[in-house]
């Protein structure tokens, strides 16, 4: 059987994704921070038309709003009479609305924009060179998070506790909130904006169950992010369905899987 | 050389145009157990939270002795289920502890039986006593206990401020600790400082002669002081029940 290169590049792609997105994923599903994940995504839709729109990298650009998203979300809830559930909810909706917007108008303009490619990914179109980026960046951001491990752990657990045995709490948590951005920004191409939440908190969870400490579940919900890109691109190949979605789903699949209750 | 290991002068913090701590001074010197009482909403979390610097105080000073290890005990400390964590696991994060130490110190608190259990998986009594044992395994110079007796039944409660007692013989660590219940706390304590948004009175119980100078500087100014020493006399005669309802009847009355 001949693979197609493309398909290669497609894994390997993912492959470099999931190895950051299981740890990351954990730490969201600890920290019950979906929600949070979900507005840092939609957000990369404005980060990517302004980008386009003053011609600098992409990365940068999600990474910029992902900042101002966070940095907005922090001033918002200072004032406690809304919950940040809410103001969450605005500022993904603003900035998911103000992203479509703004790409409608550079459409209009005569940009060509492939909008369906950022909402649910494009992986069979990874290239080579992409894939050397990619790697780059994906290496860093596991390397900067098995750095911080201990003290994101520490957070994860009780942020006063970490707090009063001298860990910087703010500051790991605005490095955990960058690398959620770089995340978002490098797996738009795999699943898309929409779906982005869902490699992070799927794998998570289907690890749960199988693991005993931090780290096993980490490592179990790397391996469950493999599956489910393995999964995904060949049913995506076997009956040419879109690759991003497929991922999502091959994953959902053995989420409930993994709570199958197995005769001993 | 100083002679405390945390200071706190004249502490003010407003929260949203409210006054929660109002001119409170106190210092906590090593070896000493100081309980702060007072009725909810009194401040008292809110101090041991400026105390230990995770809020910034609006007026006042706090001093800490230099190179200060404290091990804190929050009041609840909720692990999310999702988050798989054995009770060692628990106690070695963030602590760079030898498994000898762990192992005396497992034994001591008696939760060694706990140590593979998920974390999730202990009882309010056994979980407090973990986090006992992590803050000590930090070998601290204070040890802070946020109300450390709740969610535990009346038994366990007088076995943990025995236990308390214990702690601060065996590890040499000045405590503070909060609680509302006075009379469970007397005997453990060596002083006593009852919050109302400002300390409306103040002394010790056990030890008053150690530190004559303690009374004069907190209690002068207060009439709930006189309702105060009134309990303390009799704190020695008489039950505990009888002295914790006498001393909330003074304090409530003063506002």
């Amino acid at each position: 059987m001949i693979i197609d290169d493309f398909i290669v590049r497609a894994i390997l792609a993912g492959l470099l994704v999931v190895l950051v997105s299981g740890p990351l994923g954990c730490v969201v599903v600890w920290r019950r921070m979906a929600y949070f994940g979900d507005a840092l995504a939609h957000s990369a839709l404005l980060g990517t038309s302004l980008a386009i729109m003053f011609d600098i990298n992409p990365l940068i650009g999600v990474m910029l709003i992902g900042i101002v998203l966070s940095y907005l979300l922090i001033q918002l809830q200072v004032k406690k009479d809304l919950s940040s559930d809410a103001i969450l909810g605005i500022l993904s909706h603003g900035a998911l609305a103000g992203g479509l917007v703004l790409l409608a108008i550079m459409q209009s303009q005569g940009q060509r924009v492939d909008l369906m490619a950022y909402l649910f990914g494009d992986i069979l179109s990874v290239s080579w060179s992409y894939l050397i980026w990619l790697s780059a960046v994906c290496l860093l951001v596991l390397a900067l998070i098995s750095w911080l491990w201990q003290s994101i752990l520490a957070v994860a657990v009780h942020e006063e506790l970490a707090r009063s045995e001298g860990i910087a709490v703010d500051r790991v948590r605005l490095i955990f909130m960058l690398l959620m951005a770089v995340l978002v920004a490098v797996a738009m191409k795999i699943v898309g904006i929409i779906l982005i939440t869902a490699l992070l908190i799927v794998p998570a969870a289907s690890a749960r169950r199988f693991a005993t400490s931090p780290e096993s579940m980490a490592i179990t919900a790397v391996l469950f992010g493999l599956l489910s890109v393995f999964g995904g691109v060949f049913a995506s190949m076997q009956w040419d369905t879109p690759a991003g979605p497929s991922i999502v789903l091959a994953s959902v699949a053995l989420f409930f899987v993994s709570r199958l209750r197995l005769k001993a | 050389m100083s002679s405390f290991l945390l200071k706190a002068d004249n502490i003010g913090l407003q929260i949203n145009q409210r006054q929660i701590l109002d001119n409170v001074s106190l210092s906590i010197k090593p070896s000493e157990i100081l309980t702060l009482v007072g009725p909810n909403g009194s401040g008292k979390t809110s101090l041991v939270r400026v105390l230990l610097g995770l809020i910034k105080a609006d007026q006042g000073r706090l001093q800490k002795k230099t190179d200060l290890v404290i091990g804190y005990v929050p009041q609840k400390l909720h692990v999310d289920g999702a988050l798989p964590m054995s009770v060692l696991r628990f106690l070695q994060m963030g602590n760079k502890v030898s498994a000898d130490d762990i192992a005396h110190m497992v034994n001591t608190l008696g939760v060694r039986a706990l140590l593979k259990q998920p974390l999730q998986s202990v009882s309010g009594g056994e979980f407090q006593r973990i986090l006992l044992a992590r803050a000590l395994l930090r070998k601290p110079d204070l040890l802070v206990l946020d109300e450390p007796a709740q969610g535990v039944d009346i038994n366990g409660q007088q076995q943990l401020y025995q236990l308390i007692s214990t702690i601060r013989d065996e590890f040499g660590c000045g405590i503070l600790m909060v609680s509302h219940d006075l009379h469970l706390v007397m005997e453990a304590t060596d002083q006593v400082l009852c919050l109302n948004t400002h300390i409306c009175c103040s002394g010790h119980p056990e030890a008053v002669s150690q530190h004559p100078e303690y009374l004069k500087l907190f209690g002068a100014s207060l009439d709930g002081i006189a309702v105060y020493t009134h309990n303390h006399n009799h704190s020695h005669d008489l039950s505990g029940d009888v002295v914790e309802h006498d001393h909330h009847g003074g304090c409530n009355h003063d506002h």
